[in-house]
């Protein structure tokens, strides 16, 4: 006969002998899960880190950041004899010579457009929901900088190959970064060491950067991201009456839950590393090496980068100038302002939200986007304002496939980026506002309806006999 | 004499002592040994009581004797006696699945089977002909299995319960009392601001200090890069190839990249876009006149947007209907018009590309004149203070 | 007003049928502007052919083509016409002259569709081939005829080198053409893409500098390295796609897209995993 108390306490023993542990492990292992599927977007997010990482450690290995200059003699005959950097010529070879280089390479970088679209979902759904009010502010001021930091990172990430394609966004980079208003110059050279291109160094910084300081900086936030959730908990939907501030209804981590997010890992391994294999992403050996006088058509930056190319493309030209002095250059306003307008935004909205609506409790039930009219509204509304000029930034490959001339598109989004978002605004907000509308209704209708069945029921009740 | 009764003494106080402690531990461990008999039976109480209800079920199913199953009960019963009640279980239970145990091993087996595969297929091929479609559809296809037989595995064989709990609420006693620890532990302090003065200011000059090292990534407020050019009168145009550019091939309708000689071809104020228009075309800017020799014009290609290379040129094939020569940016489509000192005529740029004045040495070569007309590249703080140095 | 919304929303709410409605009536709207751009640059009404053809194609022939279908633009004797000015076919035409062009140019143009133009405003478009084989080699001989110009360049890329090809491509080509010839836009035109195109093509576009592409000559560009250009540009047909599908080999913006796509999936993934599961 077996002791299932005995059994599996064995192990669980050990670890709380030595460490006391099994309190805060019994709290992790039944810590509650909202039910709903939204709360998962999240994770699609940790876990395509988790991809990153294991995938990150193997071209790590095999990447040679180096600038030295060295030729090319594989098996690649369009490549054959071009001088290169020794950083692309052992990606070239990764891709190229070893058996399953490729595979890592474009699972890695798949995975990368996937963590940033993954976090732009998961946003979206903490800010539609208002999951972001007291007492979560301090998660989602962690959130935004856990955005950002991936951003450059994935920047810093694909520029350490030293392709045409992601140095011409490098040389965009240096031409932003000299556009800081004073220092820009100065720090440019800082940076780089030089002017553009920079001394061998930067290479080197960039490796540094991308495998260690970034992702030990996304390690620690992601962390005290996860433990500042877990400690004040998810907010939930108001499902039912169980669902209140003060009580939270969920599945148990262990064993509900666990099984689900180990799937949803699994899953998103498996999709990161089918499009690794079947889907070809950033095949470098097709672009050619990075000189600094060469260009192409239609060079493009990752997704992500998309809206500062679509604000740089939108600019009119102009320097502010003053004097002799360059003040603010061109792309400052593109390359800067306009994403630091866009983090300030996100990272005041708790507190403006707060002054503007006068509302200071603590909110644990989430919202349907619909019971915040204002909120949606303003949210569709400025996505729409960054979705617009991140489709500007493609307006060149619009206008090669649907022969609508880049001139036209220019003229008309200089003016939609404003009158889109504020059309969206209004028509959001009375769309929510019907639908709350249309919800009572609703929910009136149910209870006269369930009355009357009461009622119903009552009066059959009285004229039955009673045995 | 004292000195033997004195170590005898010792001798004797440390080991009694000892033997004291060695007594007192086995007392305690007979302590523990004691405790643990009595979890252990009430364990077994637990686990009796467990038994029972078992045999309870089974007895209601008709296949154990209502006899067997009163006998199991006494036997929980009498096993409890280490005084434990049986405790409530924590996870409700579940009917069990065998389907989905069958089922869960069968996409386990589908997943190793991909795993394997992908060794296979990795070992298989040769690098230059290895499939990279089979590989990840080997390890995707193995990830995916095992994702789903957990996902079976969580709705058919795991109970999903729902609880409910309280929020984690304010502690105001905490907070009061870390606020009391504080206060009372400042007791002795009496030129507090002081203090916390000199600790910040410490802290901040440490920190710069700390900070300091950091400086060596590069010269701290350097611009002399950023006004540096190569050239200067006399030197001799190059081709991409390291070969001098001749007046004579240069040809209007096409342009050409050109190199300051025996500079570094990757300084960016080293690289010229080389294009010839009739001199009837130009209008060059005052003070540009003879820059030009025969309507030879050499710009910077590094854009002055963001600096990529200017390496678009059209030109028209009927100028009556086509638009008019331009050096274009790939980038952000700055466009520049060589006729007018590569004014901007469209896009984000905003000043014009920098010029660099020509001649034509006696052998016929190209030759700059003198340096560009301003500072190369992307615009920063001090890039119209003057021309390059 | 507030009924109009209510009931918009209740729709909106209900089947997803007004919303998609609207939808593929926008989309249909959006498609037609789109074909309207590329039919304006085409002649409307296709080409005039002589009653009679002789078999052969002869200077003749090709003359008499040459008055029905491009004299309004090229003037008469080819010379050019300047200033646009009404001609036939409604056709407000200029054109540069055709003199001393060589049989090289008119091939070229002929062959690809980007003649004959019925709009001079518009932009050419290589989509519509309006003349056949014979007429073409006719109007080229034509045209030969007015005056020595270069004929049909005959590379032969096989002897050209793919390496270099690909280097000097980039250097002097992809600003345009993107590095894997898959055309793109300078500011006030499209650029075609290159697959598909034969070598002959492709020398003779390099050598004419057809439109707004600059003119590379065999001083510019020689012609064992044309040789290896074109080489370069006719691999650009098959290219190292072996990191798996290559989605057009435009770069990153399609890539975005596909990124996107298996985010949404798994946040569909996530609708499945996330519902309640009750044991």
């Amino acid at each position: 006969m077996s002791d299932p108390g005995r059994d599996g306490r064995d192990p669980i023993q050990f670890i709380d002998e030595r460490t006391a542990a099994a309190p805060l492990l019994k709290k992790a292992l039944r810590y509650l899960f909202p039910d709903h599927w939204s709360f998962l977007l999240g994770e699609i997010a940790l876990y395509s880190f988790i991809v990153l990482i294991a995938t990150g450690v193997y071209l790590a290995l095999f990447f040679e950041p180096s600038l030295a200059k060295t030729v090319y003699h594989g098996p690649y005959a369009p490549l054959r004899g071009r001088e290169m950097s020794e950083a692309y010529k052992s990606v070239v070879e990764m891709s190229l010579t070893y058996k399953a280089g490729l595979l890592m390479r474009q699972t890695h970088h798949w995975a990368a457009d996937v963590f940033m679209a993954s976090i732009v979902l998961h946003l979206m759904r903490v800010f539609f929901t208002g999951a972001y009010r007291k007492p979560r502010e301090l998660t989602w001021l962690i959130g935004l900088a856990l955005l950002f930091t991936s951003l450059l990172e994935g920047y810093l990430g694909y520029s350490l190959v030293d392709d045409l394609l992601s140095g011409i966004g490098l040389a965009i980079g240096y031409g932003v970064l000299l556009s800081v208003p004073l220092v820009g110059g100065p720090l440019g050279v800082l940076l780089f060491g030089a002017a553009f291109p920079g001394k061998g160094v930067f290479e080197s910084r960039m490796y540094i950067a991308h495998v260690f300081i970034i992702p030990a900086l996304l390690a620690t936030l992601i962390g005290a991201h996860l433990a500042l959730v877990m400690a004040r908990h998810h907010t939930q939907f108001k499902r039912d009456a169980r669902h209140t501030q003060r009580r939270l209804v969920g599945v148990p981590m262990f064993p509900g839950q666990a099984p689900r997010s180990l799937a949803l890992m699994l899953a998103v391994a498996a999709v990161l590393f089918l499009l690794g294999g079947l889907v070809q992403i950033n095949p470098i050996w097709q672009w050619g090496p990075f000189e600094p006088w060469l260009g192409t058509n239609g060079a493009q930056p990752d997704w992500y980068l998309g809206w500062l190319i679509g604000a740089l493309r939108l600019m009119p030209s102009f320097d502010v100038v003053i004097g002799h002095y360059t003040v603010i250059p061109n792309p400052f306003w593109g390359g800067v302002a306009f994403p630091l307008v866009v983090l300030a935004v996100l990272a005041a909205f708790p507190w403006v939200e707060r002054r503007l609506t006068g509302d200071r409790t603590v909110h644990n039930l989430a919202d349907r986007p619909r019971q915040a009219p204002n909120r949606t509204a303003f949210g569709v509304a400025f996505l729409s304002w960054i979705f617009l000029v991140f489709v500007f930034g493609a307006a060149d490959r619009l206008y090669v496939l649907f022969g609508v001339s880049y001139e036209t598109l220019l003229t008309v989004f200089r003016v939609a980026i404003w009158v889109v978002p504020a059309l969206a605004f209004l028509i959001v907000r009375r769309l929510c506002r019907e639908l709350q509308h249309a919800d009572r209704v609703e929910h009136e209708r149910e209870l006269a309806e369930q009355e009357a069945a009461r009622q119903e029921a009552e009066l059959m009740r009285r004229r039955e006999p009673v045995i | 004499m004292k000195l033997r009764q004195g170590l005898l003494a010792g001798v004797t106080l440390l080991y009694g002592r000892r033997r004291r402690r060695l007594e007192r531990e086995r007392r305690a461990e007979q302590g523990r040994a004691d405790a643990e008999q009595g979890r252990a039976d009430a364990e077994q109480g637990r686990a009796d009581a467990e038994q029972a209800r078992a045999g309870a079920e089974q007895a209601g199913a008709g296949q154990v004797g209502a006899g067997q199953a009163q006998e199991a009960a006494s036997a929980a019963g009498d096993g409890g006696g280490g005084g434990a009640r049986t405790p409530a279980r924590i996870v409700p239970p579940g009917l069990p699945d065998r389907r989905a145990e069958y089922l869960v091993v069968a996409l386990l087996a589908l997943a190793m089977l991909f795993a394997v595969g992908f060794i296979v297929v990795y070992a298989e091929y040769s690098p230059a002909e290895m499939p990279n479609q089979l590989l990840g559809v080997c390890m995707g296809g193995a990830l995916g299995f095992a994702a789903l037989a957990l996902a079976v595995f969580g709705r058919r064989l795991v109970v999903t319960e729902e609880i409910e709990e309280d929020y984690p609420q304010e502690n105001p006693r905490e907070q009061s009392e870390i606020a009391q620890l504080l206060h009372e532990s400042a007791s002795r302090i009496t030129r507090r601001r002081l203090l916390l003065g000199a600790g910040a200011a410490t802290g901040g000059v440490l920190g710069l200090a700390g900070l300091t090292p950091v400086l060596s990534l590069g010269p701290l407020w350097d611009t002399a890069p950023l006004d540096y050019s190569p050239w200067h009168r006399g030197r001799r145009l190059v081709d991409p190839h390291g070969y001098p550019l001749l007046a004579s091939e240069v040809e209007e309708e096409t342009f050409y990249t050109a190199f300051a000689e025996g500079a570094d071809r990757e300084d960016i104020a080293s690289v010229l876009v080389v294009v010839r228009l009739h001199p009837s075309e130009l209008r060059l800017p005052e003070g540009r006149e003879g820059w030009a020799p025969y309507g030879i014009l050499a710009y910077s290609k590094i854009c002055t947007h963001a600096g990529c290379a200017v390496a678009l040129y059209r030109k028209p094939r009927f100028p009556v209907v086509e638009a008019k020569p331009a050096l274009v940016c790939p980038c952000h489509y700055s466009t520049f018009n060589p006729a007018t000192g590569a004014s901007v005529i469209f896009g984000p740029a905003g000043r014009p590309l920098p010029q660099l004045p020509l001649m034509i040495d006696p052998s016929g070569h190209l030759r700059a004149a003198g340096d560009f007309s301003g500072r190369v590249g992307p615009a920063w703080w001090g890039v119209r203070e003057g021309p390059p140095t | 007003m507030s009924r109009l919304a209510r009931t918009i929303a209740t729709r909106l709410r209900g089947a997803g049928g007004a919303r998609a409605r609207w939808g593929a009536l926008t989309a249909a709207a959006l498609l037609l502007a789109a074909c309207e751009g590329v039919a304006l640059a085409q002649p409307q009404d296709g080409v005039l052919t002589p009653a009679s053809q002789p078999a052969k194609p002869t200077v003749q022939l090709g003359h008499e083509l040459f008055e029905a279908n491009c004299a309004s633009c090229h003037g008469g004797l080819a010379q050019g016409i300047s200033h646009p000015r009404p001609g036939a076919g409604d056709i407000s035409g200029a054109a540069p002259s055709l003199h001393g062009v060589g049989a090289e140019a008119a091939d070229f143009y002929l062959r690809t569709g980007f003649m004959p133009l019925s709009n001079i405003h518009a932009e050419p478009s290589n989509r519509r081939v309006l003349f056949t084989n014979k007429q073409i080699e006719a109007i080229t001989h034509f045209v030969a005829s007015l005056g020595a110009g270069p004929a049909i360049p005959h590379p032969k890329p096989r002897t050209g080198a793919l390496n270099s090809g690909f280097e000097l491509f980039t250097e002097d080509c992809a600003g345009c053409h993107q590095s894997l010839a898959r055309g793109g836009f300078v500011t006030g035109a499209r650029v075609p893409p290159l697959q598909g195109v034969d070598a002959t093509e492709i020398a003779e576009a390099v050598r004419i500098g057809p439109y707004l592409m600059p003119r590379f000559s065999t001083r510019r560009i020689s012609d064992a390295q044309l040789n290896s250009i074109i080489r370069y540009v006719l691999s650009t047909n098959r290219p190292d796609n072996r990191g798996g599908w290559s989605i057009g080999n435009l770069g990153p913006i399609p890539e975005g897209l596909v990124a996107w796509l298996a985010a949404i999936m798994l946040g569909v993934l996530c609708l499945g995993l996330g519902r309640r599961l009750r044991a």
